[in-house]
C-alpha cells in the first residue's frame, strides 16, 4: 500500500527524519510510535504532501505519490480544529468538497455518517456550541468522508471520553475490515496492542523498531517465567523469593539463566505440582519506555 | 481552480452571513443621510429662530457705511465706548464695533466687542468689508473720482477650460476634481485597511484553531490564500455596492423631502451662506454657478474615472491583501501581528498623506507623479490625479506597475504563508521571514 524508502528531512540544522524506511501493507492498522518530537508529525505531513522531503521516495499503491493522491488519503491531525462560527453541516460539506466530492455525494455521505454516529440533530449547530468530544466526532467524519484508502490518524482518541473513544475505536476497526489501511500515531500503548497489526517506532528522527506486534514483543522478551507451585516440600530454594498466594500455593518469577524452558520446567516439577508456567511478555508500553531510555543513555 | 472557488465561496458566505456584516452594511449608509438631514434641519431651525442681530457701530471717522443683511443689522451712533460695551453686556445689542480715528494708510485699533465668541466668518466679512472701504477712501484721497471707482469695480470669475490633445475643450473646476480625488482616495485607503485586516484575522483564525492542517492536506496553501483574498474582496465589493445604492437612494429621499419643505432658492442660499465673501459682495447670479458646476460635471470623463477607480480599488487591495495574509500566517495571535504591520502601514500612510499634501494640490508635480506610479502608493495617488486628467501612457504605466507589484507581493506573501501557517510557538522575526522567502522548496 505505502512504501517509504530512505526518507530524510531537516529543518535548518535540526534533523527531523533520517533515512526512514517503512512498509505499510494494505488493510492493516499500522501503529506509528515514538516520543514527542521524534519526527512522527513530520513524517505524516510529508505523506500528506503538506511539506516536501529533502530526500527519499514515497510510493502509494505502486506509484510515486502525487498531488492527485490527496483524495486517497484521510488525515486527522493531532492538533485539530474546525471553524467555530460555521454550522456542522456546512462545515462537513466544505471539507468533503475540498477533497473532491460532488455536492450530491457529499450530502448523502454526511447524512449517512451523522446517522451512524447518532449526531443527526447537530446539523444546524455551530461548532462553538458543541463540546470538545462532539467536535471531535465531526472532525472524524470530515476525515473519513471521502472514503480514503489510506487513513492517517494522529492521536485519534485524545479528547474523547471512554464511551466515545470506544465508538471511534469500533469505527476504525470497521474501516479496516472494509479494506482501509490505517496509520495510527499515538502514545497510548494499550490502544496500540488492541488495534495495531504492525508497528514502527521512531526516536530522534530514526526508525528504531519495526514489525508485527508479536515480532516486536518476541524480540524484547526478557526470558522470564512466572511459576506457581502447590504442595511444595521444604526443599524449594529461598532465592526464588516465592510468596504464598493461597494456603499451600506459591508463586514466583524466575529467569532462564541459560537453561531451556523445558530444563527449567523439569527442575520445578521435581519440587512439586506445577500449576502455572508462563513466559512473561513485555507490554508495548514497557518496550516503548525501554527503547526510549536506551536511546537517551547511549 | 475548482477548489479555489470553494474557498472563495466559503470565505464570502461566512462573512456575509454574519449579523455584524448586516448591521454595518445597513447602518453605515443610514448615518450619512441622517447626519445630512440633521445638519440641514438644525440650520433651518436656527435660521427660523434667529432674531436679527443688531450691532452698534461707532465710527469716529464718519467714513464707513455697512449694509445690513438678513442676519446682521448695523446701527450707527455716537455712543461712548463704555456705553457701547454696556449695550452688549445688557443684551440690547449683539455686538459693538468701535472704529477709532484711524490713519487710512495704516488702519489700527478697530475693535469688536461681543458677548459670544464671534464666529470667524463674521469677523472675516467685517474685515473684508472695511478693507474695501478703506481702499476706496484711499483711492478717493489720491484724487480718483468715486464714480470712476464704482465703474471700475469688477467681479471676476475664471472659467477654467481643459484642452486635450485632440483639441476638445471641457470646462473644469478644481473643486469638483478635488472632491472626486479626495473621496476616491479615502475610499481606497479605508477599503484596503478594513478588508486587509479581515484577511489577516481569517488567516490567524485558521492557524490558531488548527484548521489549517486539514485544509492544506486537501488544497495548496497558495490556492487557500488566494481564495481567502478573493473571497474577502467579494465581501468588500458587496458591502460597497449596497452602500452606494443605499446612500444614493436615501440621500435622494432625504433631500427630496427637505427640498419640498424649502424652496430651492432658499436651500441654495443656505448652502452658500457660509462662504465668507458671498454675502457682502454683489452675489454672482446663482443660476450661472449651478450651470457651471453642471457643465463641469458633464465635462468629467466618468468612464475613465469609474474604470480606474475599480482597477485601483481592486489592485491596491490585492497588493496589500497578500501582505496582510502573510502577516497573519507568521503570527499566532492578532496581538503579535502589530510588529509586522509597520511596513504595510507606512506606505499606505505615505500615500494617504501624499494625496492631501501633493496630489490634490498639484496633480502634475514630480512628487505627485511618483506617488501615482509606484505600486505601493499608486492606488491612492493615481485616484487623486485621475479626475484632473492624466495622459494615457502614465495611466497605463501606473496600472502595469500595479499589476507587477501585486504579483510580486503575492509571490513573497505565498512564500511566507506556506511556511508560516504550519509554524506554532516560534516567535517570528524579520530575519526568519526573510529565510522563509529565500527557502526554495
Amino acid at each position: 500500500m505505502l512504501e517509504i524508502t530512505n526518507l530524510s528531512k531537516a529543518f535548518g540544522d535540526k534533523q527531523a527524519l533520517t533515512d526512514i524506511d517503512l512498509i505499510v501493507p494494505e488493510g492493516v492498522i499500522f501503529g506509528l510510535l515514538g516520543p514527542n518530537g521524534a519526527g512522527k508529525t513530520t513524517l505524516i505531513r510529508i505523506i500528506n504532501q503538506i511539506i516536501e522531503a529533502d530526500r527519499g521516495q514515497i510510493i502509494l499503491e505502486g506509484q510515486s505519490i502525487s498531488p492527485s493522491d490527496i483524495r486517497k488519503i484521510g488525515y486527522l491531525p493531532e492538533e485539530r480544529g474546525l471553524y467555530k462560527k460555521m454550522k456542522v453541516w456546512d462545515q462537513l460539506i466544505y471539507f468533503a468538497r475540498l477533497k473532491g466530492l460532488s455536492s450530491q455525494e457529499a450530502k448523502s455521505r454526511i447524512d449517512k455518517w451523522m446517522k451512524k454516529l447518532e449526531i443527526d440533530s447537530w446539523k444546524a449547530k455551530k461548532i462553538e456550541d458543541l463540546s470538545k468530544g462532539m467536535a471531535q466526532k465531526i472532525q472524524f467524519i470530515a476525515t473519513v468522508i471521502h472514503e480514503p484508502k489510506l487513513l492517517i490518524l494522529d492521536e485519534p482518541f485524545s479528547g474523547f471520553d471512554p464511551v466515545n473513544a470506544e465508538i471511534i475505536k469500533n469505527e476504525i476497526i470497521g474501516l479496516k475490515e472494509s479494506g482501509t489501511t490505517v496509520i495510527l500515531s499515538t502514545h497510548r500503548m494499550e490502544s496500540v496492542e488492541l488495534l495495531c497489526d504492525r508497528v514502527a517506532m521512531i526516536n530522534q528522527s530514526k526508525k528504531i523498531l519495526d514489525g508485527t506486534i508479536r515480532e516486536v514483543k518476541n524480540s524484547f522478551k526478557p526470558e522470564i517465567f512466572e511459576v506457581t507451585l502447590v504442595d511444595i516440600p521444604d526443599n524449594l530454594p529461598v532465592e526464588y523469593g516465592a510468596t504464598e498466594i493461597a494456603p499451600g500455593e506459591w508463586n514466583f518469577q524466575t529467569s532462564l539463566n541459560g537453561q531451556t524452558p523445558n530444563e527449567l520446567l523439569s527442575q520445578f516439577m521435581s519440587y512439586g505440582q506445577v500449576t502455572q508456567f508462563d513466559e512473561v511478555k513485555p507490554t508495548m508500553e514497557e518496550i516503548f519506555i525501554h527503547q526510549v531510555k536506551t536511546a537517551e543513555n547511549g | 481552480m475548482d477548489k479555489i472557488w470553494l474557498v472563495i465561496k466559503r470565505e464570502y458566505l461566512a462573512r456575509v452571513k454574519k449579523r455584524s456584516f448586516l448591521l454595518a452594511t445597513l447602518l453605515t449608509p443610514l448615518i450619512f443621510p441622517a447626519l445630512m438631514g440633521i445638519i440641514v434641519w438644525v440650520a433651518l431651525e436656527e435660521r427660523d429662530s434667529q432674531a436679527l442681530r443688531i450691532i452698534e457701530v461707532v465710527d469716529e471717522n464718519k467714513l464707513f457705511f455697512l449694509e445690513s443683511s438678513e442676519q446682521y443689522a448695523f446701527s450707527f451712533s455716537d455712543v461712548s465706548p463704555e456705553e457701547g460695551k454696556k449695550l452688549v453686556q445688557e443684551g440690547d445689542r449683539y455686538g459693538f464695533l468701535l472704529i477709532p480715528k484711524i490713519d487710512l494708510a495704516d488702519p489700527q485699533g478697530i475693535v469688536y466687542y461681543g458677548e459670544d465668541n464671534p464666529n470667524m466668518n463674521f469677523i472675516m466679512r467685517l474685515e473684508n468689508r472695511l478693507k474695501k472701504k478703506i481702499e476706496e477712501q484711499r483711492l478717493v484721497r489720491s484724487g480718483i473720482d468715486p464714480k470712476v471707482i464704482s465703474e471700475v469695480r469688477t467681479d471676476v470669475s475664471i472659467r477654467s477650460i481643459r484642452l486635450d490633445d485632440e483639441g476638445t475643450e471641457s470646462v473644469s473646476n478644481a473643486t469638483v476634481n478635488y472632491a472626486i480625488g479626495f473621496v476616491a482616495g479615502i475610499l481606497i485607503y479605508m477599503f484596503i485597511f478594513i478588508y486587509g485586516n479581515q484577511i489577516m484575522q481569517g488567516v490567524i483564525e485558521e492557524k490558531s484553531n488548527r484548521i489549517i492542517e486539514i485544509l492544506v492536506s486537501s488544497i495548496k496553501p497558495f490556492q487557500l490564500m488566494m481564495g481567502k483574498i478573493i473571497g474577502v474582496a467579494g465581501v468588500g465589493l458587496t458591502q460597497f455596492l449596497i452602500w452606494v445604492v443605499l446612500i444614493g437612494g436615501l440621500t435622494t429621499l432625504v433631500t427630496g423631502y427637505l427640498g419640498m419643505q424649502l424652496p430651492q432658492e432658499q436651500a441654495m442660499e443656505l448652502a452658500v451662506q457660509d462662504m465668507p465673501t458671498e454675502e457682502f459682495t454683489e452675489a454672482v447670479p446663482m443660476d450661472s454657478d449651478v450651470a457651471e458646476i453642471l457643465q463641469v460635471i458633464n465635462g468629467i470623463d466618468f468612464f475613465t474615472i469609474t474604470m480606474s477607480f475599480i482597477f485601483y480599488f481592486l489592485g491596491g487591495y490585492l497588493l496589500y491583501g497578500a501582505l496582510f495574509a502573510a502577516i497573519g500566517s507568521a503570527v499566532d495571535a492578532p496581538s503579535e501581528a502589530q510588529q509586522f504591520m509597520f511596513p504595510v502601514t507606512i506606505p499606505l500612510l505615505v500615500a494617504y498623506m501624499g494625496l492631501f499634501v501633493f496630489v490634490l494640490n498639484d496633480p502634475n508635480s514630480t512628487t505627485s507623479f511618483w506617488l501615482s506610479i509606484i505600486p505601493l502608493s499608486s492606488p491612492i495617488g493615481m485616484m487623486g490625479r485621475v479626475s484632473y486628467g492624466v495622459p494615457w501612457y502614465e495611466l497605463l504605466l501606473s496600472m502595469g506597475l500595479l499589476v507587477l507589484g501585486f504579483l510580486a507581493t503575492t509571490w513573497v506573501a505565498a512564500k511566507i504563508y506556506r511556511i508560516g501557517i504550519l509554524m506554532h510557538g516560534t516567535k517570528p522575526s524579520y530575519k526568519l521571514l526573510w529565510k522563509w522567502i529565500k527557502s526554495s522548496e
